[in-house]
C-alpha cells in the first residue's frame, strides 16, 4: 500500500504567550513541532505499513525551508520518503490554495491512502484534509479514531461524532483525517535519527516541479479566496473581584450575596 | 470533472440571500440549525435579503415544516432516500446542486463534526472561501460583505476574514455561539421540496454500523449554569463534589481536558478549544488553571467564578469573582450557603 501523510510544522501554541504591553503574540523562542494530529497520522501510517508488508510511507509538508526539521523527524520515526513543497509563490495561502498545492504535489506520487491530521493547532481550520480529497476527487472520512485494512483495497475506519461512532467502509484511493486518538506516536530512535540525516533525503519541490499538476490561479495569496482583513488579540475581560485570605465561608457568603444583589441567582 | 477556480471575476450581483445549511440526526433538527437561523435572520435583515434554510433528509417533511416557525422566508427540504443519514458524498453533492442553482450570497454551516466535514468540501467544489469556526459575523457597512471573526492559534489570536471575489461567502459557526431564533406560532415562509440527483454509486464511503455513545447525553451548550472541575480535583472521586454543587444549582458538569485525559470523566464534558464551546450565564471553574485552550471555550460566559488555591492562576485574570482557596473547603461552603438560602435559579 502506498501511504502519503501530510504533516504541518506548527508553533507549539501551548507555549505562545501574549506581550502584555503591545497585546501581540510573542512568537520568538516558541518551539516548532509537528502538528499533534499529524504525528498521530504518521504513527497510524507506520502501523499500517507494518500490517501490510511492502507498503511505503511518504510524508509531505508545505512550508518554508525550516520545515525540513519536521520532515527529518518523520523520517526518524520510520517514514520512507519525505517531500517538502516550498516556494515563495505558495506563500500566503488560505486553505483552498494550500490544499490545491498539496494536492498537486500528491498527484505526482503514487497513493492508495492519504492521511492528514484533523486540524492544525495554528490555523485551526480543519479544512485542508477534506479540500485535498476534493481536489483529488477521492472519498474522505474525517475524524478517524481507528483504522483497519481489509483485503487489498478496503479500509474499515471508525469515525467520531459528538454522540456516536460510525464504522465506515471505504475503498482506496481515499483520504482520512486523523484525530490524536488514532495512534500514540512512537519516539524516534537514535538509529532512526541518524538515518534521517545521513541516509535519507528530503526532496524539495518548488513551483517549477509542479507545473504540470498545479493551476497557477489556485496557489499562494493570489489564488486564495479568503483574506485576513485584520487580526488582533482578544482584550482580556480583566480580572474582577478576587477574594484572598478569607475563610471559605466568608468568601462564599460575599460572592453569593453579590450575585444575588445583581439578580444573577 | 471540471475543477473550480477562484478569483476569476465572477458576477457577484448574481448571488443573493442568506442561507443556513441545516442539520438533522435521525430525523431531528439539531439546535445549531436554529442558532444559525437566529444569526442568519439578522444578516439577511441588514442586507434586506431573504433567509433560507436547507434541510437534507428523507420522509421528514413534518420536521422540515417546523423550521417555518423560526423566521425563515424559505425552507428547502432536500429530500432523497440517500440523504436519510449523513454521508460526505451524498450531502456534498446535494448541497452543491442547490447552491449552484439558486446562488446564495452567504452560506452558514454548523461547525459540527458533520459541518466541518462537508463545509470545506462544498467550498472546494464551488471554488469559494470558507472561514472556520466563526464566533462573530457582521455585515461591512461600506461594501455589504460579510466580516467573519474567528479564533486561531489555540484562541490566542482573533482574525477577521473576508471573501471578496468569490461567492457564496461561507462560514462555519460553532454550536452554542449564536443566539437561537425565537419560535413563533405563526408560519411566515414557504416550504419548497428539492430532489437532488443522486445515485447509490455516488456514495463512496459506506456506513456499515453506528455505535451510540452509552453515556448520558451532556448538554453543555444549552446549560444556563456550568460547574467545571480541573486537575485540582485530584481524582475521579473529586467530581462527586462538583456534581453535588451542580445539583444544588441545577447546573451541568464541565471539565478541563486534563481530567478527561486522566480518565476521571467522559470527553463529552470537556470545555475548550478541542471540547465544547459554552457561554452560560454562570461558569464556575474549580481547580482549573485557565490554560488558553480552556479559556477559548468558556470566556464568553456571562459570569465567571473561579476557585483556585494558586493566586497566580491565569483563570483569575478573566473571572468576575475569584476565591483563592482550597476547593475542598470552598465548594462545601458554597453548597451549604446555597442550600441554606434555598436559592432557586
Ligand atoms: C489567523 C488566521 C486565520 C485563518 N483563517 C482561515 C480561514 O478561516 N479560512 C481559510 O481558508 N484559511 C484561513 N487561514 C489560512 C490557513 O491557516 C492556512 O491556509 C494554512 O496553511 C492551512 O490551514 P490550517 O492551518 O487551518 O490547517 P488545517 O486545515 O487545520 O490542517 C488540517 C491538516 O491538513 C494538513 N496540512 C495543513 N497544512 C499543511 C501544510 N502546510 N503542509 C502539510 N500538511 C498540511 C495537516 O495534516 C493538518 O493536520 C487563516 C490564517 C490565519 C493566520
Ligand atoms: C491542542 C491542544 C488542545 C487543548 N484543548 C483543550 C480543551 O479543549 N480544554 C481544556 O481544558 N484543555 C485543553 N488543552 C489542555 C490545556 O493546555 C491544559 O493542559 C488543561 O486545560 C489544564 O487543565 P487543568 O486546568 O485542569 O489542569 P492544571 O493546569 O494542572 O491546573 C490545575 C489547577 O488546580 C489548582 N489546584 C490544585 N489543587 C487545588 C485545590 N485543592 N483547590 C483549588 N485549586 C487547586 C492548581 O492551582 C492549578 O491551577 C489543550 C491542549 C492542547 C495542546
Amino acid at each position: 500500500m502506498k501511504i502519503v501523510v501530510c504533516a504541518k510544522q506548527v508553533p507549539d501554541t501551548t507555549e505562545v504567550k501574549l506581550d502584555p504591553k503591545t497585546n501581540t503574540l510573542i512568537r520568538d523562542g516558541v518551539p516548532s513541532i509537528i502538528n499533534p494530529d499529524d504525528k498521530a497520522g504518521i504513527e497510524a501510517a507506520l502501523q499500517l505499513k507494518e500490517k501490510c508488508p511492502g507498503s511505503t510511507v511518504t510524508v509531505v509538508s508545505m512550508g518554508p525551508p525550516q520545515a525540513d526539521v519536521a520532515l527529518r523527524e518523520a523520517l526518524a520515526m520510520g517514514c520512507d520518503d519525505a517531500v517538502l513543497v516550498s516556494d515563495r509563490a505558495f506563500g500566503g495561502a488560505d486553505t483552498w490554495a494550500t490544499s490545491s498545492t498539496i494536492a498537486a504535489a500528491i498527484k505526482k506520487l503514487d497513493y492508495d491512502v492519504i492521511i492528514t491530521g484533523r486540524q492544525a493547532i495554528d490555523g485551526d481550520t480543519a479544512q485542508v484534509g477534506p479540500q485535498i480529497a476534493e481536489h483529488l476527487g477521492i472519498p474522505q472520512v474525517s475524524y478517524v479514531e481507528a483504522l483497519n485494512v481489509e483485503g487489498e483495497d478496503t479500509l474499515i475506519v471508525q469515525r467520531q461524532f459528538e454522540d456516536r461512532h460510525q464504522i465506515i467502509e471505504v475503498k482506496t484511493p481515499c483520504l482520512i483525517t486523523a484525530l490524536a486518538e488514532l495512534a500514540t506516536p512512537r519516539y524516534m530512535t537514535v538509529h532512526g535519527a541518524f538515518d534521517a540525516y545521513r541516509e535519507k533525503e528530503v526532496s524539495v519541490w518548488g513551483l517549477a516541479d509542479l507545473e504540470d499538476t498545479v493551476d497557477q490561479a489556485n496557489i499562494g495569496l493570489k489564488g486564495s479566496p479568503t483574506r485576513v482583513k485584520k487580526s488582533f488579540t482578544k482584550q482580556a475581560k480583566g480580572a474582577g473581584t478576587i477574594l484572598k485570605d478569607l475563610s471559605a465561608d466568608e468568601a462564599v457568603a460575599s460572592i453569593v450575596d453579590k450575585l444575588q444583589e445583581k439578580h444573577i441567582i | 470533472m471540471e475543477r473550480a477556480k477562484v478569483n476569476q471575476g465572477i458576477d457577484l450581483s448574481a448571488y443573493e440571500d442568506v442561507w443556513v445549511l441545516g442539520e438533522q440526526r435521525e430525523g431531528k433538527i439539531q439546535p445549531v440549525t436554529i442558532e444559525l437561523m437566529g444569526e442568519g435572520r439578522k444578516l439577511a435583515d441588514q442586507l434586506k435579503k431573504k433567509l433560507a434554510v436547507v434541510i437534507p433528509g428523507y420522509q421528514i417533511e413534518q420536521e422540515a415544516e417546523k423550521l417555518l416557525h423560526y423566521g425563515a422566508d424559505v425552507v428547502y427540504y432536500m429530500s432523497h432516500p440517500l440523504l436519510k443519514s449523513f454521508s460526505t458524498d451524498g450531502y456534498t453533492s446535494a448541497f452543491v446542486q442547490l447552491i449552484q442553482e439558486k446562488k446564495p450570497e452567504i452560506v452558514l454551516v454548523g461547525a459540527t463534526s458533520i459541518g466541518r466535514d462537508i463545509g470545506p468540501r462544498i467550498a472546494a467544489r464551488l471554488g469559494t472561501g470558507l472561514t472556520a469556526d466563526c464566533t462573530k459575523l457582521e455585515i461591512d457597512k461600506e461594501d455589504g460583505k460579510i466580516l467573519q471573526t474567528r479564533p486561531a492559534f489555540g484562541g490566542n489570536l482573533m482574525a477577521t476574514i473576508v471573501c471578496p471575489k468569490n461567492r457564496p461567502q461561507m462560514s462555519t459557526v460553532r454550536p452554542g455561539v449564536m443566539e437561537k431564533a425565537i419560535h413563533q406560532e405563526t408560519v411566515c415562509g414557504t416550504l419548497k421540496t428539492f430532489i437532488p440527483d443522486l445515485s447509490e454509486n455516488d456514495i463512496r464511503a459506506k456506513l456499515i454500523e453506528i455505535i451510540k455513545k452509552e453515556k448520558k447525553q451532556v448538554n453543555l451548550t444549552d446549560a444556563r449554569i456550568i460547574v467545571s472541575g480541573g486537575r485540582g480535583l485530584k481524582s475521579a472521586e473529586g467530581f462527586e463534589l462538583i456534581r453535588q454543587l451542580a445539583d444544588v444549582l441545577g447546573a451541568e458538569v464541565g471539565s478541563s481536558r486534563a481530567c478527561v485525559e486522566a480518565g476521571w470523566i467522559d470527553a463529552s464534558h470537556q470545555v475548550g478549544q478541542t471540547g465544547t464551546t459554552v457561554r452560560p450565564d454562570i461558569y464556575i471553574a474549580c481547580g482549573i488553571s485557565g490554560a488558553i485552550q480552556h479559556l477559548a471555550g468558556m470566556n464568553e460566559s456571562k459570569y465567571i467564578i473561579a476557585i483556585n488555591k494558586d493566586p497566580e492562576a491565569p483563570i483569575f485574570g478573566i473571572c468576575d469573582y475569584g476565591i483563592v482557596g482550597d476547593l475542598n473547603d470552598v465548594i462545601p461552603a458554597m453548597i451549604a450557603k446555597l442550600t441554606q438560602k434555598e436559592v432557586s435559579i
